[in-house]
């Protein structure tokens, strides 16, 4: 799903964040993101040769009911034009968006980082998983859209024929971009005061031994993805098997029209009209192949994302029994 | 000293923004200015997020934009309601008579409005972070001035929060200032050296109380004794079982989960035929 920038030339090679931008972000979500609902903000900075420098970021309000003609534009706008005055770089170069689990291949997503792409050619989504975070590791990733996506995007042409032709796979969709978080000087003494004057525990939830829970829930969103594809996959196959029958019927009908032909020319009648053979079989509408792909690659996410999981217990399993062994 | 008023606890997202505000300041500008958004509790003022605000500031005279800073918490209101004005920050070492007019039209914003000074500039070596509360003094009826009585401060963390922080200050270390993200396996490892250090630390205190150059220390002995009777004792049977057991189900979610990409990429393969 994801192939590493250094392969395509794509004039992103490395995002470089502020601290405080990661800290802002998982500010967000901890104060009006909880309960799997996402949270999304807008991302600022400037590009400065092949990287994609972030500052700055400020969040969306979340989407309610009673706000139906709140507009969006305007907010954005308002709080660009109010940032200027303080000197914070006001150039758009992306957006962030937390995630549940890893599940935010969607189509809304696609949709919304093709606009930003488009516009913007440098763009970024950067995907925030807290839960991961919680574990014990800052879990950030960016991604950006493959140039093939785009074309394809920008076309609209999602069928089976038109992505066979642009010879995408879930593998080439996004390319994740590495990421290396920054801080001014003054920030490291704020650090070093932090340090200093903080009283919290050191808490090491990174060597937490307990798995089954966030296993369990990662298995259960896998296997909702793998029924969507499974139905995804019997209506293309469907669709393929009613497309050769009526293959058939085409050829039998052709078939038939020639020999009725031969028979009148034996008898010196007129022959029967070519009839537009098009308008009587109608070929089936071929289903789209655009929410296949991203299922695809949404699976192939939690995959990867199940497999860090494990990998990771199992070097902590192995530490635990040394730790037993000399007891 | 005994300190008189509520406790202020500070998220490390307003103290970077303060921070990266006074980096951009204008040319020219000492200082920088901006309103303190958070929560109030009753024994507590909760300082979540804050936003700059630009002001002027010569020798006789200060202006600041209100229009501005009504329009930000406005904005900021949307994303998070539940905030509210606490008070205003300034970087600086000081509090000048500026401060005061200052802290005046905050007053007609929030009630007691608390205001706090970060020292960016490094007067002292250290940045000192130091909040107050106005308390007014003199004699009533005549001069009546206003003395700004400092609040204990605290640094709390969400647990997220405090990951980021471990992250960030790792950066300290490296030249150039940069961490990039690490993933897998060399997280635990990382994680697991530093506990070994630690441990290191312990066994270097312990050698030296053995050989008698440090005297023992009683609630040290006593922790250590915590320590060595934390890691449980189970029988070696029953916790090979479990061992077993954990790892033969880690084995089979990676065997699926390889199973599935290899099914998906299959049938990419075949349909795209």
């Amino acid at each position: 799903m994801a192939s590493t920038a250094g392969t395509l030339d794509s004039p992103v090679k490395q995002i470089q964040i502020e601290g405080m931008v990661v800290l802002k972000i998982i500010k967000h979500y901890q104060e009006e993101g909880q309960g799997s609902e996402v949270v999304q903000g807008v991302l600022l900075g400037l590009v400065v040769e092949d990287r994609l420098e972030i500052t700055n970021c400020f969040p969306f309000p979340q989407h309610t009911e009673d706000d139906a003609d709140f507009d969006e534009v305007q907010y954005q706008m308002e709080m660009m034009r109010s940032l200027r005055h303080v000197n914070i770089d006001h150039l758009h170069v992306g957006w962030y968006q937390s995630t549940y689990y890893g599940s935010f291949v969607s189509r809304a997503l696609l949709d919304s980082q093709f606009s930003y792409q488009h516009a913007i050619e440098e763009s970024v989504v950067l995907i925030y998983d807290p839960i991961k975070t919680g574990q014990g590791s800052l879990s950030l990733k960016a991604y950006r859209l493959t140039p093939k996506l785009m074309e394809i995007c920008k076309e609209k042409d999602f069928t089976p024929e038109g992505l066979k032709k642009a010879n995408i796979g879930f593998e080439h969709m996004f390319e994740e971009v590495p990421i290396v978080i920054r801080n001014s000087h003054l920030i490291n003494v704020l650090m070093w005061e932090l340090e200093d004057k903080s009283t919290v525990a050191d808490k090491h939830e990174l060597l937490n031994l307990s798995s089954s829970n966030h296993l369990e829930k990662s298995l259960q969103l896998l296997m909702d993805r793998v029924d969507d594809m499974s139905q995804d996959i019997v209506k293309f196959n469907t669709y393929s098997r009613n497309l050769s029958k009526q293959q058939q019927q085409k050829h039998q009908y052709l078939q038939r029209r020639q020999q009725e032909n031969a028979q009148r020319q034996s008898r010196g009648e007129p022959q029967l009209p070519e009839e537009d053979i098009n308008k009587m079989f109608k070929p089936p509408q071929p289903p789209p192949r655009m929410d296949t792909l991203l299922i695809a690659g949404q699976v192939n996410n939690y995959c990867q994302n199940v497999k860090e999981f494990t990998s990771q217990n199992l070097g902590k399993l192995f530490m635990a029994e040394a730790l037993q062994g000399h007891n | 000293m005994s300190v008189f008023g509520p406790v202020v606890k500070i998220h490390p997202v307003v103290l970077a923004s303060i921070c990266d505000s006074y980096e951009r300041r204008n040319e020219g500008a000492s200082r920088v200015i901006g309103t303190l958004l958070g929560t109030i509790d009753k024994h507590s003022i909760e300082v979540t997020n804050c936003f700059s605000v630009p002001h002027n500031e010569s020798e006789d005279e200060v202006a600041v934009d209100m229009e501005f800073a009504k329009n930000m918490y406005e904005l900021h209101k949307r994303v998070s309601p539940t905030e509210v004005i606490i008070g205003w920050y300034a970087t600086g070492f000081d509090i000048t008579e500026h401060s005061v007019l200052i802290h005046e039209y905050y007053s007609r914003e929030a009630t007691n409005p608390i205001h706090l000074t970060a020292d960016t500039a490094l007067q002292s070596g250290k940045m000192n972070i130091r909040a107050y509360v106005s308390a007014q003094m003199g004699v009533p009826g005549k001069t009546v001035g206003v003395m700004f009585t400092p609040l204990s401060v605290k640094y709390i963390y969400y647990d997220t929060e405090r990951i980021g922080v471990d992250l960030l200050q790792r950066t300290r270390m490296t030249p150039g200032r940069t961490k990039g993200l690490t993933s897998d396996l060399s997280q635990v490892a990382g994680s697991a050296s530093r506990v070994q250090d630690m441990l290191t630390t312990v066994l270097a205190y312990i050698e030296d109380v053995l050989s008698g150059k440090v005297t023992a220390d009683n609630s040290v002995g006593r922790f250590l004794m915590d320590l060595v009777n934390k890691v449980p004792t189970i029988s070696a049977e029953d916790f090979e079982n479990m061992l077993n057991s954990n790892i033969n189900d880690l084995l089979m979610v990676t065997y699926l989960s390889n199973l599935t990409q290899a099914q998906i990429a299959l049938n990419e393969k075949l349909v795209l035929l």
